[in-house]
């Protein structure tokens, strides 16, 4: 059993706080998708769902510990606070730390595993195999079975990238910049094929794995979690379409498990980005979530709440509200016939309630108390459906007057951000 | 026999499931079932008193699972709930799940089925917290030892997932509340009940137990919980909905706050 001596613990310490404040602006915290199991009574294993072990004073979730190897680097991307040219303390672990870290968090049920990032030193491929090493001593010498996040560095080979995908449960390259001309602009080093060759390198494998696994069972796994990206929101003067296009693009191209959004946090003074003091985006990052739920668990297609039309988010309601505000011509639908899609659809049935609708009513025909006690928002919902019950909302309201009431009645946690707008509804 | 009866058991899980099985075997017109230490009489009910049978008790459990994976799950988990009245509401259910053909369990339009099932999610949700908020601290024993006080009774819930997870190191955890731990000594799990003295909360005082290396994890613990904050984006309801103030004393990262 290893553990720090005094004078190392010092400087082990520094490092952590310089490397893990660095690694913090990478927002994916996920430890789910994985279910590697124990092997030859060794540590760990990986739980299926994820487990978050802590919450940051943001409410994001801690599951892993997420670090940088490095944060020295021969880049100088606008956006980011390890650019070469900012005046910051720089730290190297070295592989054992990171190694030695991990398992005694591990062994305390701080941690699901490790998130390993990097600044670029010397080159990308030098980098990538510094990585690769961590998780190999992890999986090979410790028998560790935990999750591993590994960062697929911009411009690595195809190479390292297979040898990375045998170590770790996920892999992610971030895009952060959802446009080419913005990434030209902002990141004039790196090209944009940087970032898009690991990813196909990545995928390329993940199918080759998944078609392998079927005629030889032993086929050494490759990254269980699939891969994932991030873009950073309100640095380049986007728009929501041009995020949630780009989104969906990722998501089909390279068969991303996850898209990230991340509004910016100015790190240093830039005359291309917004300056120091300009707040965070936090409400525009909640919608593209939302959006991002709708597209991958509601059936939405992108082009139907994103387009020529509405190339922005409404801020004050949620995206599906607002679609259904634009297109009253589908409703009330009838609770207790409607198609899964279509009870989807309604605003204030979430999926867990359509499921249970769905079954419900194979029993009785359902009506208001029946839902309510299912957990439908009714205060919504009510505007869009009908049930069995002589009661329902015959007046002939407009979308503006429906969302009227619907905002008077909900709380919301952003409301300060938009009251002005309500003051027309008193 | 139509007048109803009080059945006692004796509070554990097969004693609650041999109640039922004599209930149904022998047509009972169940008015309640209690734990003998509760003994609430009514006006006209006579009592009866369950021995566990672990036969028995069996039978009833095989019988629920065949109906449905799911709802042996739900029955299990609300039953730990050790919510008040539970083992009426469960008789209840049982009874509705093994008179309807098939998938009742899923007839969220009947109460006692959408009950039954929030508790279930519950004590679902409060086993993943524990796996998530046991903190261990490595004993001059060599034993990762760590307190838990939850909601429901989920030590049974959640001595699988650290017995395959941590199978190359002894492990305790103990329930603070309910008395009693699972110990896990490299072979198998078993249970324990142990005399503290003082129970070993993360606290700002060192203890005699740990070396000084566990204080130096700890720290870099709580460094790196620090670290990750970032300030432009803070929300503490968000984070206090995520981890209730009633964990913080168990992690090391919060023990500044308590």
């Amino acid at each position: 059993m290893e553990y720090f001596q005094v004078m190392n613990f010092e400087r082990i310490r520094e490092k952590l706080n310089i490397l893990a404040d660095a690694a913090k602006y990478d927002v994916s915290c996920a430890s789910s998708g994985s279910d590697r199991t124990n092997k030859n009574k060794g540590l760990g294993n990986a739980s299926r769902m994820g487990i978050c072990h802590s919450y940051t004073e943001d409410g994001r979730c801690i599951s892993l510990l997420k670090i940088l190897l490095t944060n020295h680097c021969i880049f100088d991307c606008a956006y980011c606070v390890t650019r070469k040219s900012n005046d910051v303390k720089r730290a190297a672990f070295k592989i054992q730390e990171v190694v030695d870290l991990t398992i005694n968090f591990y062994r305390r049920n701080y941690i699901e595993g490790l998130f390993l990032s990097s600044g670029i030193f010397k080159n990308p491929d030098y980098t990538m195999e510094r990585l690769i090493a961590v998780a190999k001593r992890l999986r090979e010498e410790e028998n560790f079975n935990g999750y591993i996040h590994l960062k697929s560095i911009p411009g690595a080979s195809d190479e390292l990238m297979y040898q990375a995908g045998l170590y770790a449960d996920r892999l992610s390259v971030n895009i952060e910049v959802p446009t080419i001309s913005g990434l030209q602009l902002l990141a004039p080093d790196k090209k944009h094929e940087d970032f898009t060759k690991p990813m196909l390198k990545v995928k390329n494998e993940l199918l080759r794995f998944k078609n392998e696994q079927k005629v030889i069972k032993s086929t050494p796994k490759y990254a269980p979690a699939g891969q994932s990206t991030q873009m950073i929101v309100g640095a380049s003067g986007e728009t929501d379409k041009d995020i949630m296009y780009s989104a969906t693009y990722y998501y089909r191209k390279f068969l991303m498990k996850r898209v990230y959004y991340s509004g910016y946090v100015p790190v240093a003074e830039d005359s291309r980005l917004p300056s120091i003091g300009t707040q965070v985006p936090m409400l525009r990052e909640n919608r593209l979530y939302q959006t991002d739920w709708l597209l991958r668990f509601y059936g939405f297609a992108v082009n139907e709440i994103l387009n020529k039309e509405h190339p922005n988010l409404d801020m004050d309601v949620d995206p599906k509200l607002s679609w259904a505000l634009r297109n009253l011509h589908h409703f009330p639908i009838d609770v207790n016939k409607a198609s899964k899609e279509m009870l989807a659809r309604v605003p204030g049935i979430g999926m867990q309630s359509v499921g249970k609708i769905l079954h419900a009513r194979k029993f009785r025909k359902l009506s208001w108390d029946h839902l309510k006690k299912i957990g439908v928002a009714l205060n919504r919902a009510k505007y869009f459906m009908i049930c069995n019950s002589r009661h329902w909302e015959r007046r002939d309201l407009d979308a503006d007057k429906i969302k009227g009431m619907i905002l008077q009645t909900s709380k919301g946690k952003f409301r300060k951000q938009y009251s002005q707008q309500l003051q027309l509804f008193n | 026999m139509n007048s109803s009866k009080i059945l006692i058991y004796d509070g554990s899980f097969n004693g609650f499931l041999t109640a039922v099985f004599v209930a149904f075997e022998e047509k009972i017109n169940v008015a309640d079932i209690q734990q003998n230490n509760q003994c609430q009489s009514g006006l006209f009910s006579e009592t009866q008193t369950i021995f566990t049978n672990v036969e028995k008790a069996k039978r009833v459990w095989n019988g629920i699972r065949n109906k449905s994976h799911n709802a042996i799950t739900n029955v299990y988990f609300s039953f730990l709930s050790e919510a008040e009245g539970i083992e009426l509401i469960l008789y209840s259910y049982i009874q509705k799940l093994m008179i309807a053909k098939n998938g009742k369990q899923l007839d969220y339009s009947d109460g006692i089925v959408l009950r039954i099932n929030q508790l279930a999610r519950s004590v679902g949700r409060e086993k993943h917290r524990m796996e998530a908020f046991v903190r261990f601290q490595l004993t001059k024993d060599n034993i990762y030892f760590a307190n838990i006080e939850p909601d429901f009774n989920v030590l049974p819930l959640i001595s699988k997932h650290f017995r395959n997870r941590y199978a190359d190191q002894q492990w305790l955890i103990y329930d603070v509340k309910r008395k009693y731990g699972i110990f896990y000594n490299m072979e198998h799990v078993e249970l324990v009940s142990l005399n503290l003295k003082e129970v070993h909360f993360n606290k700002i005082h060192r203890s005699d137990a740990f070396l000084n290396e566990e204080y130096d994890y700890q720290s870099l613990w709580n460094d790196y919980f620090k670290s990750t904050h970032i300030k432009s984006r803070i929300n503490k309801k968000l984070h206090t909905q995520h981890v209730p103030k009633r964990y913080w004393k168990y992690l090391s990262e919060k023990k500044q706050a308590v």
